[in-house]
């Protein structure tokens, strides 16, 4: 039978992957955002994993908000990658400097 | 035996997904594979007895997430070789911390130190137990203000990246108070002699 340990390998080894995602791809902001829900992702497997395993409920209510957050933060960024492409025709990182001092 | 199977198969499949999501040239075919990913986490949460979760990751992610950065993809021209520069670059400093992430991780994980407590084996529950009905029970009590606050986030969100792209329509037309407010007599009215 499958025990806890191996889903927390499983969202250990998704979540490296999420990490590596993002060295990988620091040029590409889709990506980065694409590399992020990795790694929530990972997490919440550790969570319902948990939940499962100890037999109670509250890991997958934690799920739940993870999501709300995650959903509302892809919602934003690609909304402020939107109105930035308006402004200055490309979303390559280092265009992206118009807020430094 | 047969949950272990599953079990494989989603884990593996999901890595799978996990890596092409990672190292794939094209933007859209990074989606599909995380859309992939997701599919196989969800079946990870079918096997953990979490079938409301299951279905929500399916439902939001794959159906309303995936479709946004897919929307967001085909809007925005991405210069997919300029954004592939610095890839060799990175991968030693990437890969050493990402190796040495999961080294801890998997090595915390195995100790047996989160699996004190923890049921040997995952045995499913009985088929009356009803995973939505115990997390609404959870959610709309204990969670409330939780929920609450969940429900003002995505509010703000939604109302943030509206804020965020709107574009005023060129033909449209406003009116400008301070002029309304300046205007004299002299500007409207004309004594026109008979």
């Amino acid at each position: 039978m499958v025990g806890l340990s191996e889903y927390l390998i499983v969202a250990a080894v998704l979540f490296s992957l999420g990490v590596i995602g993002l060295f990988l791809n620091r040029k590409n902001v889709i990506a980065i955002l694409m590399c992020i829900e990795l790694m929530l992702l990972a997490v919440n497997i550790n969570l319902v994993a948990f939940s499962h395993y100890l037999n109670d409920i509250s890991g997958q209510i934690f799920v739940f908000f993870v999501l709300t957050v995650a959903a509302c933060e892809v919602a934003i960024g690609l909304a402020i990658l939107v109105s930035f492409y308006r402004l200055r025709r490309s979303i390559e990182i280092e265009d992206i400097n118009t807020l430094q001092g | 035996m047969l949950e272990t199977a599953f079990f494989n198969l989603f884990a593996g499949l999901s890595i799978f997904a996990g890596l092409g999501v990672v190292l794939s040239r094209n933007t859209m075919h990074a989606v599909m594979f995380l859309i992939f990913c997701f599919f196989n986490a969800a079946g990870l949460f079918f096997l953990l007895d979490a079938e409301f979760l299951g279905i929500i990751l399916i439902l939001i992610y794959v159906g309303a997430v995936m479709v946004l950065f897919m929307f967001a993809i085909m809007m925005l021209e991405v210069n997919v070789s300029k954004m592939r520069e610095g890839f060799q670059q990175y991968l030693p400093l990437g890969g050493m911390i990402a190796v040495i992430l999961m080294i801890e991780f998997v090595a915390a994980s195995t100790t047996g130190v989160f699996t004190e407590g923890a049921k040997a084996t995952a045995e499913h529950f009985a088929q009356d137990v009803n995973n939505t009905k115990e997390i609404g029970q959870v959610l709309y009590t204990k969670y409330l203000l939780g929920f609450e606050i969940a429900a003002i986030i995505l509010l703000v969100a939604l109302v943030g990246a509206i804020v965020l792209t709107i574009r005023g329509r060129k033909d449209a037309k406003y009116q400008n108070v301070s002029k309304q407010v300046n205007v004299r007599r002299e500007d409207r009215v004309r004594k026109v002699s008979m």
